[in-house]
Parts: structure tokens; C-alpha cells; sequence
């Protein structure tokens, strides 16, 4: 393969940069329309009750309220899975989590709309609720959903291979109840929906919707409010403006972004509804706790020769992506490892919290943390070096795995090669002061899914180009800019293919009246299979420039190279005058076009070089031009959809898991331990990515950096803490995202597998690299202070306890006699608003209702 | 609340307003000004993401009254770019990978532009600490160091180049 690349693999500002930096760039909140009205949600006060009326004439007869919508203006149930249609935008008989939506007021302004909200009079029947997942699956009535018997969405139940038989071979077996706390995206930029009605000129009714939304996938969003506002998905148009982050807490629909359509049409008026933080805490659909009960073997060369896992998660009060999310838990126990023999019983369980959903390493990352631990355990029981047990067990690629993944590139050993390498593991690992540790741990993830969610023989992405004789290239991508450099990426590859600058590429993106169909910004999939239906939609119009070109040139279109804005003939350089004569060229083409259009530009050139002759090179625009006037307008389409091979088994469920490539990541975490306190402290992470090729090197370790940190949150600090169904800390400082204070130095190392089927052979890089941080930190912490821990987040509490319990000691209840809701002895819940008396209604068995004088002892 | 007549001077230019004396300067600059570089990413003064300049004082528009803003020389996001050109600190922002989503962004300048104006010379820890006021969730803040650092050496360059 070429590689000899004149615009990929170059590290380059992403092409919004300058947008971001100036605050030009519009996110969905900072777009008004005219005569836009305000939009805001009413939350139901009760994790699980009946609505038995509801009365907005109060909050309508209040001065500045237009409307009031409710469920029952559009009662259609919805969900992101078509086996999971079980939500409506407003809640029409049940709410089914404290937070969920029950009503929207729509008014003149932000603080009238407050207002409003008190004045709504809902009559409920509270019913009993469930919280813990493992008590949930025991219920026999007041089910959260009628059709779903123990409040179990789903189960799987797979057995690859034959585990008894490799556990019997097993010299050693490790078993032990992982638990993996509730985490979420806590994107910086809330959700935010507008939504504005246009009128129909021929039958003077409201006629087509725009939708302007904080989304990573502007299709589905188009599919759904198709589904519930019974409009043809022609007359809807979805704009996704720059999203502030999404780690996939955005790649679905949720109840806001339909609510706001639904509100738009009662009104007759544009609404735009904004989420508040405490809000985006409660729309959720982050990663669920889960419990991973595990049990490996391994021989007593380190090699696996079973692996079971029982995996329950606490899945919230819908089905949300729940279905994947706990097939993803089971299918990547594969094609990480050579693992001969595999049983795996997954459980999603509904609770009346907050739907979890997709987020960042979807269903692989907790599952991730046990494994990677256990085979540390592991390790240690068979006196083998950590990095090198992983070595023992490694894939032989190209390969199916056992529970029917293909694994083609496959950069792991290199990986753990480099990581070992640049950490000083061999020279450190062991000798390090008492209290300071080395762990090492890998994890993996898919570069999209190759089978999507809505089942169809349609291609997964869809890009269009077109140059006109302007020279410039426009690309119309579906694909969902999110933060990640997806434009950049599009552009680059664009680029790289026509031998272009990439000032001369504009990228249109993800506004589905204008862009081909992409089904979005998640599960890692936007380089593999947007980048291969760019770089085919660029290659089919590079076709027809050789081609005209070649006539000019007196040479066949094979002997054309591209590059650097010129075309020249194979063998041939660009003398260096060609700079100057260039300059020339392209200023006189300017001065023509600036004066008249068309004829005059493409007549002046062509007597230029009339009067030349045939050279060895033409400039971009010269070619371009040629080339229009041979085939008309230039345009190409390219698409992709992942090859049959690469879709997986037969089984029930095999269609989740299956990816065209996976990446690969290997990471060493340093850290040290306060054994009076129980701190932990990550000094740095090594991390090495199988990114495939890296397009844009900075971009790339922007993401490993970005996912790195994130699993170190996850790690150490990060946790949703409910009580009775309701969140005990809405606010990203309570959440304790870590601020640069608590940040280590990451270094990012890129290791370049060069996949057979990726774009220039990319894969992805923004998503696998966090599964490995947590059970790094973790293996770190046991080569500190000989203590497993087998809960995340690895709290100071946690650590202690661990700490004290290896010593005999009794554990520490630093919470003891404090009451949450009214604490005497540290401000345990920040500023929230929840605690100043805003929040809802508590249910009246909550213990926290009692009356209590304010202040009082406790 | 009956609104009230006032007077803010941002990056440079006056407006006269008709404000109500609750009104939050973010709200006033996003929704009347039309200045939405300043971003609202919480609602309790945690994220920094609504950071700005009042007097050359970082500071958190989601938690200033505009009307206590009379007189005084407000700087948005808006404000730092240099002749229609990026200012350094945001090309080397855009160069270096500090901002993904970018939606932190000019909440983060806002915040390093007041720290260099105070301490042009920062350390690594100095920066940390100043840093520490905003939350980012994309970046994990370590290419923000490199930005920064490069900002400063293009600074010292361009001043070097001018003497």
C-alpha cells in the first residue's frame, strides 16, 4: 500500500477549531428563531406511580403560559431499539422514575414557564418501586412494565465451547462478585431541542418540522419523531449544530427532543426546551451498575482455559439500548483473548431509576474491569508476570473467535510491548517504595457495529461530493460531529484522495435534508464507515478528473498521480518554477472568475494551453475544469456496509459484538495509596492504542488522553449515589468529574495495525482505550498495598475498608448517624437545587419526610 | 420584575439595555446582546463554562447580576480574538487538541487569558491550579498544557519580534 501520504497522518487543528476558540460556533442553545417561545419539563416527584389526572388549567390561565402539552397529545410509544418501544416523550399512565416527564409548559420566557410548572395539579397513585436490581427480579406485582414478568427485559444465556470441560483443565480458578458503580457522560453542553413548525403554502396548515438538536444521531431522531408525530419522515428536517460532547449519552432519542416537537405544534410557535444539569442527570442513559459474578481458569502456563460470567444490570425504569448494552457485556469477553471456552448469563433488569443506556466502551467496560483483575489475581497465583500472562493468551489473527468475532489487524502485542516498554514495567514492577504500585491491564472495542439497530440491507454510511469549476470541494456527510473530529477526519480523507488541500474541502454535515443517510455518531463507527464511504465517494470523482485529465496529459488515467493541488504524470516531478507558474495560473483564473463567470475562466485557460502544449502536471482546478467540461457536473456518492463475513453467528443475539475491526489497547497505570486515608493517587498512564492508522495524530491522542480520563474517573471518583430512587448528587461537582487538579499526565502511544479494510487502514480510537484504565488502576492498587478491590469507584471509604479488612480491622463507616438530607457535619450535597426545597414532593413513606425541626441534632 | 435601563461596556462596545434587576449577566449576553460564545453548563457555579472578564478579573457570568455590571469593562470570548485573527492562545488551542467538543472552550481562554495577564510565566502546577476552576470532559486537560505552553512561547515571539 502507498504510503507515501500528503495529508493523513499529519497532525492538523480540527476544521471547526477556529469556530470553537471564537465562539462563532453554534451549539443548539445558541440558536433563536423568531418569535420562539420556551419550553420546560415537568418531572414526576415519584420513582414509580399511576397518573390519575392531570390539571394544567392553573398553569394556563398564568400570564405569558401559551400551552401546557401532556401525554396525551401524543400518545405513541417510542424507544432507540425496535424491540424497545416503551416511552412516550410525556408520560401518559405511569411515571416510572423520579425525573421522568409528565408535562411541558410552554411560555413567553424561562422564568414565567417556572412558574407555571407549580401551578400544574397531577393526582398520583404511588406505587411500590424497586431499586436494586437483584430484589427487582423477584417481583410478582406492580411490575414497571406489564409485559415484562420480573421486571426483566432481557436475558441471554450463551455457552461457546465446552466450560466444564475447560474448567476441569484448569490448574487454577479464580471466582469472585464484581460491582461496577452507576456512572454517566456529564457532556458539558445539557441537552437542548428547538423545534419550529413551517406552513404548508398550498394547504395553509403547519406543514414541515425542523429540528435543530444536540444529538449524535440526527437519523434516528428524524426515524422517531416520524413514529410519534405520525408525520411522513419527508416532511421532518433534522439539523444537528456542534454538539458539546455526547460520549453517548446523546445516541438516542430522548423524551426532550420529541417533547419539543410536540410542544412546537400545540403552540403553533417555535419552542426550544434546554435542559438544566440537574436535568441532563436525571435524562441519564449512562452506564448501569453492573454485577459481574466471574470465574476464570487457567493452566499453569497462564493460558485460559474457561471463562463464566453472571452478569446482572441495573437497567432503569426503560429499555433505552438495555438489549445491547448486556449483549455487548457478553460478546466482548471475545476477540481480546484466545478464550476456547466461553458461558455467559446476562441479565437486564428494569428498576424505577433513571434509563441507562450507551456510554463510552458500551456493556464492554465493567465486564472489562472483573476480567482484567481476576487474570491479575490470576497471575499472581501462578507466579507469572502480569504483561506476560496476556501475552500467553493472545489471538492468532486472521481469526473467528469462538463466540463468532472476526479478528483481522491486531495490534495487542505491540501494545503491551510498548506500554511494557516506556512505563519501565520489567525494571520497576515489584521495586517500588511500599505504598506505590504498577498495574497493567488490556481491553479492546469494535470500530462499529456491523449489524445496525434497525435491521435493513441499507448501507450504514452514505457521503456524497461535488466539485464545481470554483475548484472547491464539497462533502456531504450524514456523519454526527460531536467533538471527536469527525468533519476533520471526512476532510482529510477527502483531501488525501484528490490530492487536495484541505482548505479546499467544505464538509456539509448531518442535516438530513442535505446529507446522505448516516446512522450516526456512536459505537466508534464514524471513521471505519463514514471514512470508507468518503473515501470511495472521493475516488469515484477522482475517476472522472483522471480521466479528462489523461486526454490533456496524452497519458493513461494509471500514470496520474494526485498531489499537493496538481495532477502530474507518474515519473515526472513539479519543477520547482511550477511554484511560481502556479501562483501565475491559478491568479489570472482568480482575476477572470472575480470579473465574469464560467465561459471566460474555462476560455482563458484553455488558450493558456493552447498555447503550451501538453505538459507533465496541471493544477487541481485546471484538471477539475477539464474534467466538467467532459463529464458535465462533477459529482461522486460512496458508500459502505460492513461485509457479510464480518457479521457474526447464528445464535440468539450474535448480532450484537460483531464489528468490520477492533481496536486495541494495553495500559500501565502508576499509582500510589494513603493507608491512613485510603487516597488514591494516579501519578500517570501509559497507554498504547491499535488505532489501525492514525489520521490525525493529535486528534487521535486527544482521544486516547480524553477516554484514559474518563476511565480514571470512573476509577476513583465517579458515581451516581441514590437513596429511594432519587439522585443524591445532580451536579457535576458532586459527581466528581476530576478537575485538572486530579488529572494525571497520560501518555497516549499510537501503535498502527494498518486494518485491511479501514479507510487507509484506520479503525477506531475513541472508545477502547477507557476499559483498560479502570482494572489497571485497580491491578496498580493491589502491587501498592496487596489489596483487591472489588468495587468501583475505588473510593478513600472503599480502600480503607479493603485496607482494614486485609489487617483483621474493623471497617470505618464514615457516614454513620448523617442524615443525607439534612447534614450537620459536612455539606454532603453541595449547592443542589433538590436540597433548597425545589425539588419534588417526596413519597410519603420516605424516611427523609419525617418532621424534623431544620438544624436539629441528629 | 419591571425591567430597568442599563449601560454595559463588552470587549469594548456600549449597549444600552433594558434589563430586569434579576438578570444574570450570562443570560443578558447570550439572549439580548446575542453573545453566545459564553456557554451555561451547570446551575450551580461548578462547570466554568460561562467564564469572563469583569475588569480583567476572571469571573463566572452564571452568577453576576448585569446590572452590577455598570462601568465596568466587560471581555467575552468574543472579545479575545486580535484584529480578526486568532488571538495565540486560541490557535494554539485549535493546534494542540485543547478543544474536542469545544463547547468548555472559551470558558478555559477566558480563565488562561486572566492567568497570564497575572502570572505571564506560570509553572505546571500554577496552571493546574488556575485550570481548576473549569471542567472538561473530552480533553482530560493534558493538551490544554501543551496549548497553553505553546501560547506563551508564541507570545514571547511575537513580543521578541516587535522590539
Amino acid at each position: 500500500m502507498n504510503t507515501d501520504f500528503s495529508i493523513i497522518g499529519k497532525s492538523t487543528a480540527m476544521i471547526d477549531a477556529a469556530e470553537k476558540t471564537t465562539g462563532a460556533g453554534k451549539y443548539t442553545d445558541d440558536i433563536s428563531v423568531p418569535g420562539m417561545l420556551v419550553g420546560k419539563v415537568l418531572h414526576s416527584p415519584y420513582p414509580h406511580a399511576r397518573i390519575k389526572r392531570i390539571d394544567t388549567t392553573r398553569a394556563e390561565k398564568l400570564e405569558g403560559v401559551v400551552t401546557v402539552a401532556v401525554g396525551e397529545d401524543a400518545p405513541k410509544t417510542y424507544g432507540i431499539l425496535p424491540v424497545g418501544h416503551d416511552e412516550y416523550p410525556l408520560a401518559l399512565d405511569k411515571v416510572r422514575y423520579v425525573g421522568d416527564n409528565v408535562a411541558c409548559v410552554v411560555a413567553v420566557s424561562e422564568a414565567i414557564a417556572e412558574k407555571a410548572l407549580e401551578l400544574i395539579d397531577v393526582e398520583y397513585e404511588v406505587l411500590p418501586a424497586y431499586f436494586d436490581p437483584e430484589e427487582s427480579m423477584k417481583a410478582k406485582r406492580d411490575l414497571i412494565h406489564d409485559n415484562k414478568p420480573n421486571n426483566l427485559e432481557k436475558d441471554y444465556h450463551h455457552v461457546f465451547g465446552d466450560p466444564d470441560k475447560g474448567f476441569a483443565e484448569a490448574d487454577e480458578i479464580a471466582e469472585a462478585r464484581f460491582i461496577a458503580n452507576e456512572v454517566t457522560h456529564a457532556a458539558m453542553e445539557p441537552h437542548s431541542t428547538l423545534a419550529s413548525f413551517e406552513i404548508d403554502p398550498h394547504t395553509g396548515k403547519p406543514g414541515r418540522l425542523t429540528v435543530w438538536s444536540s444529538t449524535q444521531v440526527p437519523y434516528y431522531l428524524q426515524h422517531k419523531l416520524s413514529l410519534v408525530l405520525e408525520m411522513p419522515m419527508a416532511q421532518i428536517r433534522v439539523i444537528k449544530p456542534l454538539v458539546g460532547g455526547g460520549f453517548g449519552g446523546k445516541s438516542e432519542v430522548i423524551p426532550l427532543e420529541i417533547t419539543a416537537a410536540i410542544a412546537a405544534r400545540k403552540a403553533k410557535a417555535p419552542v426550544k426546551i434546554t435542559y438544566t444539569r440537574e436535568e441532563v442527570f436525571w435524562a441519564h442513559r449512562g452506564r448501569p451498575r453492573t454485577i459481574i459474578d466471574l470465574k476464570t481458569g487457567v493452566k499453569r502456563d497462564g493460558r485460559i482455559t474457561a471463562v463464566k460470567a453472571r452478569v446482572v444490570q441495573d437497567g432503569g425504569a426503560y429499555c433505552s439500548y438495555g438489549v445491547v448494552t448486556i449483549l455487548y457485556s457478553g460478546a466482548l469477553l471475545g476477540a481480546l483473548y484466545d478464550i476456547p471456552n466461553i458461558q455467559y448469563d446476562g441479565y437486564r433488569v428494569l428498576t424505577n431509576k433513571p434509563a441507562c443506556g450507551a456510554m463510552r466502551g458500551h456493556g464492554t467496560v465493567n465486564v472489562r474491569f472483573a476480567f482484567e483483575s481476576q487474570l491479575d489475581e490470576l497471575a499472581v497465583k501462578i507466579s507469572l508476570d502480569p504483561a506476560e500472562i496476556r501475552r500467553r493468551n493472545l489471538l492468532q489473527p486472521p481469526c473467528i473467535t469462538v463466540n463468532g468475532l472476526r479478528v483481522q489487524s491486531y495490534g495487542l502485542p505491540e501494545c503491551i510491548e510498548t506500554t511494557v516498554e516506556r512505563s519501565g514495567w520489567r525494571e520497576r514492577k515489584g521495586k517500588l517504595p511500599k505504598g506505590r504500585g504498577l498495574g497493567i491491564a488490556c481491553s479492546h472495542y469494535v470500530s462499529g457495529a456491523a449489524n445496525s439497530i434497525i435491521r435493513s440491507d441499507m448501507p450504514h454510511s452514505t457521503v456524497n461530493l461535488k466539485i464545481d469549476r470554483d475548484g472547491g470541494v464539497v462533502v456531504y456527510t450524514g456523519a454526527s460531529e460531536i467533538g471527536q473530529g469527525s468533519d476533520t477526519m471526512t476532510a482529510q480523507i477527502a483531501a488525501e484522495v484528490l490530492g487536495c488541500s484541505l482548505s479546499r474541502v467544505r464538509v456539509i454535515a448531518a442535516d438530513t435534508d442535505l446529507t446522505p443517510i448516516d446512522i450516526g455518531s456512536y459505537s466508534s463507527r464514524v471513521t471505519f464507515m463514514a471514512g470508507n464511504a468518503t473515501l470511495r465517494a472521493a475516488s469515484d470523482v477522482k475517476k472522472k478528473i483522471a480521466a479528462a485529465a489523461a486526454k490533456k496529459m496524452n497519458c493513461a488515467e494509471d500514470d496520474l498521480i494526485f498531489r499537493e493541488d496538481h495532477i502530474l504524470r507518474r515519473g515526472s516531478t513539479l519543477p520547482d518554477a511550477a511554484g511560481a507558474e502556479e501562483v501565475e495560473v491559478t491568479q489570472a483564473g482568480a482575476s477572470v472568475s472575480g470579473r465574469v463567470e464560467g465561459q471566460i475562466l474555462r476560455g482563458s485557460l484553455q488558450q493558456k494551453r493552447k498555447e503550451e502544449g501538453p505538459k507533465d502536471w496541471m493544477t487541481f482546478e485546471e484538471a477539475v475544469v477539464a474534467a466538467i467540461d467532459f463529464h458535465g457536473a462533477l459529482t461522486g456518492t460512496g458508500s459502505y456496509a460492513p461485509p457479510l463475513e464480518a457479521r457474526g453467528g447464528k445464535h440468539k443475539g450474535a448480532g450484537v459484538g460483531p464489528s468490520p475491526a477492533y481496536s486495541y489497547s494495553a495500559q500501565v497505570a502508576e499509582v500510589s495509596v494513603d493507608e491512613e486515608t485510603g487516597e488514591v493517587t494516579v501519578h500517570k498512564v501509559w497507554a498504547a492504542h491499535d488505532c489501525g492508522r492514525a489520521l490525525n495524530p493529535v486528534s487521535v491522542e486527544g482521544q486516547i488522553i480524553g477516554s484514559v480520563w474518563m476511565g480514571m474517573g470512573q476509577a476513583l471518583t465517579e458515581e451516581l449515589v441514590w437513596k429511594d430512587g432519587m439522585l443524591m448528587n445532580p451536579g457535576l461537582l458532586e459527581y466528581r468529574s476530576p478537575s485538572s487538579v486530579e488529572s494525571p499526565e497520560i501518555e497516549p502511544i499510537i501503535v498502527e495495525s494498518i486494518d485491511p479494510e479501514g479507510p487507509f487502514g484506520a479503525k477506531e480510537c475513541s472508545e477502547g482505550s477507557l476499559a483498560a484504565t479502570i482494572p489497571a488502576i485497580a491491578n496498580a492498587i493491589y502491587d501498592a498495598v496487596g489489596v483487591r478491590l472489588h468495587e468501583s469507584p475505588f473510593t478513600p471509604e472503599r480502600v480503607l475498608a479493603a485496607i482494614r479488612a486485609s489487617k483483621n480491622a474493623k471497617a470505618l463507616n464514615l457516614t454513620e448517624g448523617i442524615d443525607p438530607t439534612q447534614p450537620t457535619r459536612f455539606r454532603e450535597h453541595g449547592g443542589s437545587l433538590w436540597f433548597k426545597g425545589k425539588g419534588p414532593v417526596r413519597h410519603e413513606l420516605d424516611p427523609a419526610r419525617r418532621d424534623a425541626p431544620a438544624g436539629g441534632a441528629d | 420584575m419591571k425591567k430597568e435601563l442599563i449601560e454595559l461596556r463588552v470587549n469594548g462596545r456600549r449597549h444600552e439595555i433594558a434589563v430586569e434587576p434579576s438578570a444574570l449577566l450570562l443570560d443578558v449576553l447570550r439572549q439580548e446582546l446575542q453573545l453566545t460564545g459564553s456557554k451555561r453548563g451547570c446551575d450551580d457555579s461548578s462547570c466554568g463554562a460561562c467564564t469572563l472578564l469583569i475588569d480583567g478579573v476572571a469571573m463566572l457570568s452564571c452568577t453576576v447580576l448585569a446590572a452590577s455590571c455598570e462601568g465596568q469593562e466587560i471581555t467575552t470570548i468574543e472579545g479575545v480574538s486580535e484584529h480578526g485573527s486568532l488571538a495565540a492562545i486560541q490557535k494554539a488551542y485549535g493546534d494542540w487538541g485543547g478543544a474536542q467538543c469545544g463547547y468548555c472552550t472559551p470558558g478555559f481562554i477566558m480563565t488562561v487569558k486572566s492567568l497570564l495577564a497575572e502570572n505571564p510565566d506560570p509553572t505546571e502546577a500554577d496552571i493546574r491550579a488556575a485550570l481548576s476552576s473549569n471542567l472538561c470532559r473530552c480533553t482530560g486537560y493534558n493538551q490544554m498544557y501543551e496549548a497553553i505552553r505553546s501560547a506563551i512561547a508564541a507570545e514571547r515571539e511575537g513580543l521578541a519580534a516587535k522590539q
